[in-house]
């Protein structure tokens, strides 16, 4: 029994995949000596020699352009980018070019790479280190997107990540890292993609979220709980692929429904996930699908975030507006 | 380069030049996709292509170096079968020919190169990669960090710049401040060499040397090969409007097909007889190649959905029954 924290369990997948896997290789800024600004690979270098991790350039674009091309050559290399905020200055190699490179090789070349990105807000960061801008990479097709939110699903989506031969995009919360631990196991095991998670069952209300506005929403259920509104949450856990029929079924049983999501409001993937709905799920609503989400305003600096991001108590007042309660 | 690989070199260089005149007549009656031709710069590509070996070097492309992937070992007719739109596996590179796909944004193949190049240093292969960029692409951020990057990894990979004078219509000293674009190498640690675009020993020569440098284990080289565009940018494009045809004919006194058969003339290596030949012979081989090419499969509605991903989303399948079943 191994208890870790989403931090260690990071750090375990990444060792445990370089022990197994000769290819598989880390770079980015400050993964070596000091082991990512997080620590997420710290101890790695010292293990693993300096040809397999690598502190390059301070130059966002060459690490994702890079990793693509030490794929092409045979390697598996893990890219971190500092804060998922940095793929501005990436972005025309993520998803322009590594998301599409199957397809513009017509199959002959594929891109065995995944960027681990921190991301999110609560932790005081200065300007752009906290942007949650997952959405824009569903826009690119060719690349998935994972969103973990506790340890133990942190350690096997990352493995699953490592090992699948198109390219992952996985982000972070930088909040959760060191809060709390759980059980992970020592060894590799896999959380498959676009298999969401029941996190909670409740009959009342269904609370659907991704990353760190899972906790959010564990934490308004419990709220609620204690004034007889029962919620059910579920974790996507990854928003490509996208397990439509969890979302579908849970929203079935409950006829109610709240997206949380810490991007802002307009356009993030909760309205994705309300249109589905709409769409999948429409004879079976009792009530307006609600979301919660950050405004549609720039991330705020640090000592304004707390009324800008997606709070248990916006969570449990959309809630209680779903179940009219 | 022996008399051999010269005359090697001179029937790449008139393979490009019937290739292009092929494609652009196909392309103005609707046969061919948007098309740029390698017109005027023909040394540059095969020189320079002529210094890797095929067997384990790789190319990474930007898009105006056709000749040089032929000759790398992608089969003309799948290149002609791409020209007239039949994307599909039959046209793609194939297994065991070490050529990346052709770029569009510009320089963002650089990145890739580098990458490319390193990770073969790292598996301890003893290859070199060639890596093709314009004047106008080097402007790109990507520029940058792919030569920074490629100097501090030392990686085995050649940097070859075709200042072609022309960004579609954006001329050289629009694009930059700098007397040469080969000094900017000094910048990134490693050498940078200028040579005469339009002379294909020459640019072979400091390729050679290059490709050498990198499989020794000392890393890149920037190369500035100095030529002229002596056609538009594309099909699409219209240089009236913004070329002084004076540059164009001072340009095509150093057209580099005729002064490469002038030197062997000279040296009794060609006649009018051998010209009529070779070019007769590429003409046929095109011929040749796009009468294949016309075999190919046509694309269909299904391959929207194919090489996306290893295995397709169920949202993604469900897509794909919407289309081929309407």
């Amino acid at each position: 029994m191994t208890q870790r924290n989403i931090l260690e369990a990071i750090n375990n997948a990444l060792d445990e995949e370089m022990a197994r896997d000769p290819r598989v290789m880390i770079l980015g800024l400050d993964v070596g000596k000091l082991g990512g600004v997080f620590r997420a690979t710290s101890g790695l270098l010292e293990k693993h020699g300096p040809e397999r991790v690598v502190d390059t350039p301070l130059a966002e674009a060459s690490i994702i352009g890079a990793s693509l091309g030490l794929a092409i050559s045979g390697m598996v290399p893990v890219a971190e980018i500092q804060f998922l905020g940095f793929t501005a200055q990436a972005f025309h190699q993520i998803g322009p070019q590594l998301a599409r490179y199957r397809t513009r090789s017509r199959g002959r070349y594929h891109c065995q790479v995944t960027i681990r990105a921190p991301f999110g807000g609560g932790i005081s960061s200065p300007e752009f280190h906290s942007d949650a801008v997952e959405a824009q990479f569903v826009q690119s097709p060719g690349i998935k997107v994972v969103m973990p939110s506790n340890a133990y699903d942190a350690k096997g989506l990352l493995i699953e990540a490592v090992r699948d031969p198109d390219p992952v995009l996985y982000c972070e919360p930088d909040r959760l890292y060191r809060l709390g631990r759980m059980e992970v196991p020592d060894g590799p095991y896999t959380v498959p993609f676009g298999s969401a998670s029941v996190v909670r069952q409740g009959a009342d209300v269904t609370l659907v979220a991704w990353s760190a506005a899972v906790q959010l929403c564990i934490a308004a259920a419990g709220q609620l709980s204690a004034d007889g509104v029962e919620a059910t949450v579920v974790d996507l856990r990854t928003l490509v692929p996208f397990d439509v029929e969890t979302v579908v079924s849970a929203v079935a049983r409950t006829g109610r429904c709240v997206v949380v999501h810490e991007a802002p409001l307009t356009a993030g993937f909760g309205a994705e996930v309300v249109a589905t709905l709409a769409k999948e799920a429409f004879y079976d609503l009792d009530a307006p699908v609600e979301r919660v989400g950050s405004f549609d305003v720039p991330y705020p600096a640090a000592t304004l975030e707390a009324w800008y991001l997606p709070s248990v108590e916006r969570v449990v007042a959309a809630a209680r507006r779903c179940v009219g309660a | 380069m022996t008399d051999e690989m010269l005359l090697e070199a001179v029937r790449w260089m008139l393979m490009s030049r019937a290739y292009d005149e092929r494609a652009i007549a196909l392309q103005r009656q609707g046969l061919y996709g948007v098309f740029s031709p390698g017109l005027g710069q023909e040394a540059s590509i095969v020189g320079s292509a002529m210094a890797l070996d095929p067997a384990r070097d790789w190319i990474v492309p930007q898009y105006r170096e056709l000749v040089a992937m032929v000759r790398h070992g992608y089969p003309l007719e799948r290149l002609a079968g791409i020209g007239m739109g039949r994307i599909t596996e039959s046209t793609r590179i194939p297994e065991g020919v070490n050529v990346l796909p052709t770029q569009v944004a510009l320089a963002a193949q650089l990145p890739h190169a580098t990458g490319l190049a390193w990770g073969l240093k790292l598996q301890k292969k003893d290859s070199v990669v060639m890596t093709y960029v314009g004047d106008g692409g080097s402007s790109e951020g990507d520029f940058h960090e792919a030569l920074n990057l490629a100097g501090v990894q030392r990686a085995p990979v050649v940097f070859f710049l075709q200042n072609n004078q022309w960004a579609i219509s954006t001329p050289r000293r629009m694009q930059t401040a700098t007397p040469s674009f080969a000094l900017r190498a000094a910048g990134y640690g490693f050498p940078g060499v200028e040579v005469d675009g339009n002379d294909v020993l020459a640019v072979h020569e400091v390729a050679h040397e290059a490709v050498a440098r990198a499989r020794a284990g000392d890393g890149p080289t920037l190369i500035e090969s100095v030529t002229y565009r002596m056609s538009f940018h594309n099909t699409t494009d219209n240089p009236s409007l913004y070329e002084d045809p004076k540059d164009r004919a001072e340009a095509a006194r150093r057209d580099p097909i005729d002064r490469v058969v002038r030197y062997l003339t000279s040296k009794g290596l060609w006649s009018q007889e051998r010209d009529l030949e070779v070019r007769g012979s590429v003409r046929a081989e095109i011929e040749a190649a796009f009468q294949r090419a016309a075999t190919f499969p046509a694309v269909k509605p299904s391959d929207l959905f194919e090489h996306v991903y290893a295995e397709p989303s169920p949202r993604m399948l469900g897509q794909r029954d919407d289309v081929t079943s309407s």
